[in-house]
């Protein structure tokens, strides 16, 4: 069973956090993940960063521009993964656009992410009929969960079927936006969190979008399995550096 | 094999709908309806009487006497240029907001490069009484003051795109943010044959009142109703989608799709793309564009800021790799020569996206009897500052 599934079984709440590969500096890569770890961290999103990132908002997009100015390329950040799991043991996601997943070719990228030990894969905007249709066979050879999200607006037919193809977790996304911090959740989304809770998914799901301090965090994991913390770490990160990692995190939970 | 689009929104291999979940439900009601919405008998009507009430079709086919002369073959240009608001924009946008009332959205959102699909979604949006929001380049509103101040006289608000490169894909970019941000009110009327399935269709569809109407004219004048070449420049593609249209399934036609090459194809300044891309993902549609080999999508060049676009619609990545179209490109100085050219010739002064097709009859021998058609998508007035400054009037 892969590392994804036995988090998902313990009894707690999830902290995950994303960040942007090659920000803010192009080797903080592995200390970066090091440091989430010691704190206890249960999960990482590593973002391999896109020039056109349609989904996120203005801290993600500038992480990018900055990380891929830092010359990060998906060769780089499999080179400085190389021996990541002699070090690190949490899952590890790769988030990404299809693009450069696409240019690297589908299945190359599939094998180095096995090589490397990483665990599943979030690209935005591979639809899950495309998925479905041409990558399924490919992402189960080399042992990786896709992760597809869902929204307020998505139908209850197309959650199901979403839960009936992932094998992992479902990424709920708080709310009609783009990535990054907006102050606390209000009434409609207490109740989109409550509406998902009653449909008994399969997978269980962990909140992202708009989470960015111990209130959200508590909002977001009533009712779900975790939460994704990204745009307020990645200020945190361009803020105060790599040292207080443990600070941040201590302040969420 | 067929040119248009199928079923699950492919045209070959190109097309598609890659776009995050947050996009499918805006996408999805699109999709299952533009065809139902637009095949309407009101509807119909009310997008024609528009058309040609409003912005003046049909739009002339003139015969270029003196450039026939010149160049000795039958010459005809397809006058888009005397739409109203100056290019064939308007036909798709007068189609969008249409079909925005019909789906009752209440808010408009809409993308520019030069301006020109802006204020031509500013000018409908005026016309209908709906809020409208343009997303600019930073860079763009700069260098294109005159179509900023058309846009805010409309009643349009201009937004800044700060991000990337600060150009037409940022701007794309931001207008799609903006419609994750807002997927109950809004519609997002794009410019050109780009962007998810049904996008290229449905802007296709709407252009292709340029080649329909190329038909009839050209039975009234030549007594037949195909002519042996159709050419048209291409940035994202809609005028070319438009004046191709009728004639995709026609062999006899010779498609040419003209593209702007810069400052040359081995520049590093060029907006070339069936020549310089790969495949790839580029605003929620499989297609050829201009990237990095990581996958990065580059920034194009061109002295026309219509053709500045770092991909091409997938109806016409298809018709390049199925050779259904010649593609040429054109540089910068071919281009600028033919707007004083035409200028001079015919008295007709084109925007610099049209001068490009015009160029195409110095890199081809036409023989005396074909019947070539070019579709003189927009006029000059825009591009005034550019020629005062290329040829320092």
């Amino acid at each position: 069973m892969n590392r994804i599934k036995l988090k998902l079984q313990e009894n707690k709440k999830l902290l995950s956090i994303y960040f942007t590969a090659g920000f803010p500096n192009l080797n903080d890569t592995v200390p970066i993940l090091q440091a989430l770890q010691e704190n206890g961290v249960d999960m990482v999103e590593i973002g391999l960063p896109f020039s056109d990132p349609l989904a996120d908002g203005p801290t993600i997009q500038a992480s990018s521009t900055r990380a891929l100015h830092n010359g990060m390329t998906s060769d780089k950040l499999f080179g400085q993964l190389k021996d990541i799991r002699k070090t690190v043991h949490i899952p590890l996601i790769i988030m990404g656009y299809f693009n450069p997943v696409m240019q690297y070719g589908v299945e190359r990228f599939c094998q180095k992410c096995r090589e490397i030990g990483i665990d599943g894969l979030i690209i935005p905007d591979l639809p899950v009929d495309v998925y479905e249709e041409n990558y399924k066979p490919l992402f189960e050879q080399y042992g990786l969960a896709n992760i597809f999200l869902i929204t307020p607006q998505t139908s209850e037919a197309r959650i199901r079927f979403i839960d009936s193809v992932s094998d992992g977790f479902i990424y709920m996304v708080s709310s009609a936006s783009v990535t990054g911090a907006k102050g606390t959740f209000g009434a409609e989304q207490k109740q989109y969190f409550e509406r998902i809770a009653k449909l008994d998914l399969k997978n269980p799901q962990i909140v992202g979008f708009g989470i960015s301090n111990r209130e959200t965090f508590a909002q977001a994991t009533k009712q779900a399995k975790g939460a994704i913390i990204g745009s307020a770490f990645i200020k945190f990160l361009e803020e105060n550096g790599l040292e207080k990692i443990g600070a941040f995190v201590s302040d969420i939970r | 094999m067929s040119y248009h689009v199928n079923e699950k929104g492919y045209y070959g291999e190109f097309g598609g709908a890659y776009i995050p979940e947050m996009l499918y439900p805006n996408v999805a009601e699109l999709r299952e309806q533009y065809l139902s919405v637009m095949l309407q008998p009101d509807f119909q009507s009310e997008f024609r009487a528009l058309l040609r009430d409003y912005v003046g079709r049909p739009t002339p086919l003139y015969f270029a006497k003196r450039l026939s002369e010149k160049y000795n073959t039958k010459i005809y240009l397809k006058r888009e240029d005397l739409c109203h608001t100056g290019a064939h924009k308007v036909n798709n946008t007068i189609g969008q907001i249409l079909m925005a009332q019909r789906l009752g959205k209440t808010r408009i959102i809409a993308e520019t490069g030069a301006g020109q699909h802006g204020v031509a979604t500013a000018t409908v949006c005026a016309l209908m009484g709906l809020q409208c929001i343009v997303y600019m380049g930073e860079i763009d509103i700069e260098r294109q003051a005159p179509n900023v101040a058309r846009m805010k006289m409309l009643g349009a608000e201009v937004r800044p795109a700060k991000s990337g490169s600060r150009t037409l894909k940022d701007a794309t970019n931001e207008a799609i943010r903006d419609w994750i941000n807002n997927p109950v009110d809004t519609h997002y009327i794009i410019g050109s044959v780009v962007g998810p399935h049904p996008y290229p269709d449905m802007v296709a569809r709407f252009q292709s009142v340029i080649s329909e109407e190329i038909k009839y004219q050209l039975l009234e004048t030549e007594g037949r109703d195909i002519p042996d070449y159709v050419i048209a420049c291409v940035g994202g593609g809609s005028n070319a989608a438009g004046a191709f249209y009728h004639f995709l399934d026609d062999e006899r036609v010779h498609l040419i799709a003209v593209e702007a090459a810069g400052k040359g194809i081995d520049t590093g300044e060029s907006a070339a793309t069936s020549v310089l891309g790969k495949t790839g993902i580029i605003h929620g549609s499989k297609t050829l564009l201009m990237q990095t080999p990581d996958g990065q999508i580059t920034e194009p060049y061109s002295i026309s800021a219509g053709l500045d676009y770092p991909g091409v619609g997938p109806m016409h990545a298809h018709l390049f790799r199925s050779r259904r179209a010649e593609f040429i490109s054109i540089t910068d100085d071919q281009a600028m020569q033919w707007g004083l050219e035409l200028s001079k010739t015919e008295g007709i002064i084109p925007a610099i996206e049209s001068a490009h097709a015009f160029a195409v009859l110095d890199e081809k021998k036409f023989k005396p009897t074909d019947v070539v058609v070019i579709n003189l998508s927009g006029r000059g007035d825009k591009d005034l500052n550019t020629y005062i400054k290329y040829f320092n009037f």
